[in-house]
């Protein structure tokens, strides 16, 4: 993540500010941080939201936005199915408004991804049993690519062999498993 | 109400137990965030929605194997909350929210599921000491059980789709309570804290505002949840705590050596104010309470436990010294209360060794 300050060092500190109950979180860097840090202590808590750190993750300024009004509009005309929020409605909030917004978004959503979970985009942890589906058995298969590949590498041909079987049975499952729901 | 008897309704039992390396290391989080694909996100969900993910997430807490309590959160009375958030078994978030919002308790109070948080379900482990695996596994056990009920929003790229896009991928967070009085004495936090950020992980004072942490109480969690393993998340925290450990240890080792005397007139100090004091405000109660826990685990006192910091530190916050009080307190009042209920919960320990040698 970046310094929400000077949007050029990764963001090391995070100062927690709670007015009234009401929590504000900002991101900033040492040096930032050493700067600014007594100044955000008793600055307005509104000053720093989530949407000035989202805007900024896509290198868009709240006032560069209202300056650029094309691009405004093109954000306001991507909306999720499900629960009628833009995509800048999106960007203000911080939040999604339903699991389908990520399908909405889902052009627009890498860039913002991968500043929040540094240059990662795609998921490698636990999937859920029943509704991960046939992401259990194409991960296995990957794996089982990657074993086949070093094993010739290798020209352990015999043991090749039977992983290629595996994938084979694992690919034929699959089809199987289509062939029934469609 | 004795203060013994109000401690052991007050003080989640989990907390009262000593974990691993829990002379640095006070206690271990995880959290899992979980959301149903059929209704809208809390954050603009309808009364009927928010009330149907209840009625399921309820169903499925059937075939949750350990009792759970229920609790819901408009039924609770504000200095109840108020509590709960002391005691961080539901976020000030849940607090406020009433829409259908509950919590559902263990008995030890060490499993807390928040239906309608910031996402339709918040799976909490908590755990004394550094034991992030087993928290881990314990929480994939109720994630397990609750996933063959209830119907998650995943996506084969995206992971776990969950309300805000910081935790979407696992939904976990992975948080680590630490006690660092070496480091900060020493002045390395700073140094620290920095370098934690470049892989991954972030260190917030607990006490206070800013990075500033009066009880020298740091938690260290993740912040990235896309593109890495639990299991990697975990191991990375873990590593990164091994190191501070280790680190806090040497800095205590060279606090005793060079300036051996003055720590521990420092420890004695804030030892005698807590015993003897009749005012004590919260920044103050910080310190010491860090100082004298800084003394029992480098031996200077010998007649006080170790967990007292674990209980003291939640005692003493305004919501836990109203409810022993019984009603509300002014700021002058919660400061005479803190001090009285430190110097009785001290005085507990006394009676507690002397008469504790017949067992």
């Amino acid at each position: 993540m970046l310094c929400q300050e000077c949007q050029e060092r990764p963001a090391t500190l995070l100062f927690t500010k709670v007015v009234d109950g009401k929590k504000t979180e900002v991101h900033l860097c040492q040096v930032c941080a050493q700067d600014k840090g007594d100044t955000f202590l008793s600055n307005d808590a509104s000053s720093f939201s989530f949407n000035n750190l989202l805007a900024g993750l896509l290198n868009i300024s709240p006032v560069v936005q209202q300056a650029k009004q094309p691009q405004q509009t093109e954000h306001d005309q991507v909306r999720c199915d499900g629960c009628h929020l833009t995509f800048s409605q999106f960007l203000k909030l911080g939040k999604f408004g339903c699991s389908q917004c990520y399908e909405s978004f889902r052009a627009q959503l890498p860039p913002i991804l991968k500043r929040l979970h540094s240059g990662n985009k795609v998921h490698q942890g636990k999937v859920p049993a029943r509704v991960g589906g046939t992401i259990h058995v194409k991960r296995k298969i990957s794996e089982l690519r990657l074993e086949l590949k070093g094993l010739i590498e290798q020209e352990e041909f015999e043991q090749a062999a039977t992983i290629r079987d595996q994938i084979r049975s694992l690919e034929k499952g699959m089809r199987e498993q289509r062939g029934e729901h469609s | 109400m004795t203060l013994e008897k109000f401690l052991t309704q007050a003080v989640s039992s989990w907390m009262s137990e000593e974990g691993p390396d829990s002379e640095i290391v006070l206690s271990t989080r995880i959290r899992l965030a979980r959301n149903s694909k059929h209704y809208a996100f809390p954050t603009v969900f309808t009364e009927g929605e928010a009330k149907n993910v209840s009625a399921e997430v309820k169903k499925a807490m059937e075939h949750v194997e350990e009792p759970l309590e229920l609790l819901q959160m408009n039924e609770l009375k504000e200095l109840q909350k108020r509590v709960l958030v002391e005691k961080h078994l539901i976020s000030p978030n849940l607090a406020k929210n009433s829409t259908a919002a509950a919590v559902w308790l263990s008995e030890h109070e060490n499993i807390s599921i928040m239906v309608n948080e910031e996402d339709h379900l918040r799976i909490q482990c908590l755990y004394p000491g550094l034991q992030l695996k087993e928290a881990l596994e314990k929480a994939n056990q109720l994630d397990d059980v609750l996933e063959a009920q209830f119907d998650y929003a995943f996506d084969e790229k995206f992971g776990y789709l969950t309300t805000c896009p910081t935790n979407v991928g696992t939904g976990l967070r992975a948080s680590v309570m630490m006690h660092l009085p070496g480091l900060m004495m020493t002045h390395q936090m700073n140094r620290i804290i920095p370098a934690i950020g470049q892989f991954g992980l972030v260190a917030r004072g607990i006490y206070g505002e800013g990075s500033e942490s009066l009880g020298n109480i740091f938690q260290i969690s993740n912040q990235i949840t896309l593109g890495k393993s639990e299991e990697d998340i975990v191991e990375d925290l873990l590593r990164v705590v091994h190191q501070i450990i280790a680190q806090e240890k040497a800095a205590r080792e060279e606090l005793v050596q060079t300036s051996g005397i003055r720590l521990e007139d420092r420890v004695f100090r804030s030892y005698g104010v807590l015993r003897y004091s009749r005012v004590i405000e919260s920044k103050e109660a910080a310190k010491c309470l860090s100082d004298m826990r800084l003394g029992i685990d480098l031996g200077f006192i010998k007649d006080v436990p170790r967990t007292i910091l674990n209980q003291l530190m939640i005692l003493t916050q305004p919501g836990f010294l109203q409810q022993y009080a019984g009603g509300f307190l002014g700021p002058f009042d919660r400061d005479l209360r803190r001090a009285s209920l430190i110097r009785e919960r001290l005085e507990m320990d006394d009676s507690q060794y002397k008469g504790g040698t017949d067992l």
